[in-house]
């Protein structure tokens, strides 16, 4: 009876001292539900971009994307940055190209179901955003008039069938561009606005056959979406579907006491807003003061879904019509990254502040207050042994 | 409501305690006849009595025992000086989180009659993630009989938003506040 009772303590304090997995209540299952890759809906069409979907399309953008004549000296294209075998970005903490930029390169995983584009959200369309590097100094520095050349010559037929004919080119200039050179800007300012009107077209299609291309760059299911699922049905989880006690508690720390989730949410790991979480500027970068900046760039943008280049209706533009447009939270306010794949793509945040998983979840357990503006997170009580749990989890999203 | 639970409170306490005497004079008198019989009935009578009162009991606390510290998401209130009563209710009778999606607010004056021509301004937020609206919602439409559609309104996350309506017709100003639990 005595050795009865010793065998059952034991096996008390055992199950106290965390030999058992933990469980999970049935508010965490359904969060848990809810940010696994099964729950993602469709991808919805674009009306602005009628060539969102439209195979053909999505090829010449393929070309575009990958080639090195889409830039002023030949030598860098979009995948000069976005690699395709690293997750479509770069490794390094600001991304370089013709020139040193001052963020860092964001993978384009499911990025076609974003809102808002870059780190501050200063394009709101896909093919938009397309349209930025390639006349970026620091990017592809190339110039509007030039890369309509560069169709004509290099994809004229190809163009022509998905786009119709390509205008007249005589008289216009090889290099042109109202954000170019003195001498660009001199050329483009002499255009007619009927000339003006034909390149921007040109320019904006460009954009949409290579948007058209990104809407194929899906999330791949990781090790966290066959636990998610196998703890929905109810079935044993096998092989690399099997969770660690440690992953488990991270997981738990991710939807509750770290209150990752409630920027992190969804089947991307991204709420899609802007916030300021007190992520350090960088030493010798001009000031960044993200979201708020961006809002009068969106405005003037003149490929925005106001704009005359848009396709379909205006309908389609609530995000812009509705943006917060003046709020003190906009300072420093960047885009919520999803996280699917983040440990296998160090450095983190808008500037590659942070080399690795454990220097992110330091800072947000310390959430020092930001430079300017006023941070949203709050301090976090997390043991060294919660932090790396987190780490942990935050793995799953990459195997 | 109020008429509800004063109706409970005068028909079944004093019935409960009712009950209890009967089930004692059961105990004590094990008699027969068509006097214990009558006690019988009477006992039987006692407990239906009591089982009405803590399922009342139960029925009225359980919201508030359910979810201690919730805010009130009543989707029709009086506004912040009584001069309106508005009502909100999702355009499409579900809210989805992460789209942009329309309301409507009906406001009526005290008297009932329907306010027409209200300038309004919404405004709101998370109360506990110090951040406000991820949008700027607006009055895009009056659709007659005091209704006002609403567009832009996108919640981001689940938990505690709030939603504030500054509204001035006619009638005067005021103001008025929602929650909206998701
Ligand atoms: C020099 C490197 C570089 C090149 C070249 C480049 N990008 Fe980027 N890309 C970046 C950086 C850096 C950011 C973030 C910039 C920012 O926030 O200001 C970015 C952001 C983006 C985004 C936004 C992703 C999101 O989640 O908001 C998309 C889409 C994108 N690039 C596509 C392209 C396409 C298409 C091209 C070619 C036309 C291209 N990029 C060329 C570095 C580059
Ligand atoms: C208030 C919203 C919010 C909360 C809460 C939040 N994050 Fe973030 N997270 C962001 C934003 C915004 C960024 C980008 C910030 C920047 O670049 O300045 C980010 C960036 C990250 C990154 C870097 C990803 C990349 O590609 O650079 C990781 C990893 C991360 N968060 C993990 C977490 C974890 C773990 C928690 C919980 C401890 C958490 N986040 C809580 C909003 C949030």
């Amino acid at each position: 009876m005595r050795r009865l009772f010793c065998s059952l303590a034991l096996a008390m304090a055992a199950i106290l001292a965390g030999c058992g997995k933990p469980d999970f209540s049935d508010a965490e299952k359904q969060t848990i539900a809810s940010l696994a890759l099964n729950t993602l809906p469709a991808l919805k069409p674009d009306t602005t971009n009628r060539f969102a979907d439209m195979p053909a399309a999505a090829a010449l953008g393929s070309t575009l994307f990958f080639d090195v004549g889409m830039s002023h000296d030949g030598t860098v294209s979009c995948s000069t940055c976005h690699k395709i075998d690293r997750q479509f970005q770069d490794d390094l903490p600001q991304a370089v190209g013709v020139g040193r930029t001052n963020r860092r390169t964001m993978p384009l995983a499911g990025v076609a179901r974003d809102p808002w584009f870059f780190w501050d959200g200063r394009r709101d369309s896909l093919w938009a955003q397309a349209l930025t590097p390639l006349e970026n100094p620091l990017e592809q520095a190339g110039n509007r008039t030039a890369y309509a050349h560069y169709m004509k010559a290099r994809f004229g037929e190809r163009y022509e069938r998905i786009f119709g004919p390509l205008p007249d080119f005589s008289g216009i200039p090889p290099n042109a561009s109202p954000l170019g050179s003195e001498a660009e800007k001199a050329a483009w300012n002499a255009m007619s606005d009927t000339q003006r009107d034909a390149i921007n077209r040109v320019y904006a299609n460009i954009g949409k056959a290579i948007a058209a291309f990104e809407r194929s760059i899906e999330p791949a299911p990781t090790r966290f979406d066959r636990f998610a699922l196998n703890l929905s049905t109810g079935a044993e989880p096998k092989g690399d579907a099997i969770f660690s006690r440690e992953e488990i508690l991270g997981l738990k720390l991710f939807i509750g006491k770290a209150n990752c989730v409630t920027c992190h949410n969804g089947p991307r790991f991204t709420d899609n807003g802007f916030h300021n979480t007190g992520v350090p500027p960088v030493a010798n970068l001009p000031p960044d003061r993200g979201r708020v900046d961006a809002v009068a760039q969106v405005e003037a943008d003149p490929f925005n879904c106001f704009g005359a280049y848009r396709d379909g209706d205006a309908s389609a533009c609530g995000e812009l019509r509705f943006m917060v447009k003046d709020a003190p939270e906009l300072v420093r306010a960047y885009k919520t990254p999803s996280l699917r794949g983040a440990a296998t793509r160090p450095p983190y945040m808008h500037a590659g502040q942070f080399s690795s998983l454990d220097e992110v979840v330091a800072h947000y357990a310390k959430a020092a207050p930001s430079v300017e503006g006023t941070s949203e997170v709050h301090p976090l009580e997390l043991s060294d042994r919660e932090r790396a749990e987190l780490v942990a989890f935050l793995k799953t999203l990459a195997e | 409501m109020l008429g509800k639970q004063a109706f409970l409170r005068h028909s079944v306490f004093p019935q409960a305690g009712g009950m209890r005497s009967a089930r004692l004079s059961v105990v004590r008198r094990r008699g027969t006849g068509l006097a214990s019989l009558w006690r019988y009935l009477l006992a039987g009578l006692g407990l239906a009595a009591l089982l009405a009162g803590v399922l009342a009991a139960v029925y009225l606390t359980a919201p508030q025992s359910g979810q201690p510290l919730g805010p009130d998401v009543s989707r029709t209130k009086k506004t912040d000086n009584g001069l309106y009563v508005a009502s909100l209710v999702p355009e499409r009778g579900v809210v989805r989180q992460g789209e942009l999606e329309a309301w409507l607010l009906t406001l009526k004056t005290k008297t009932g009659a329907s306010v027409e021509r209200a300038a309004i301004a919404i405004s709101g937020g998370m109360p506990l993630h110090n951040h406000g609206l991820p949008t700027s919602p607006q009055v895009t439409d009056y659709l007659g009989e005091g209704r006002y559609r609403i567009e832009g309104l996108k919640f981001t996350m689940s938990g505690w938003w709030q939603l504030r309506f500054a509204i001035s017709s006619g009638a005067g100003s005021d103001t008025v506040l929602f929650n909206v639990v998701l």
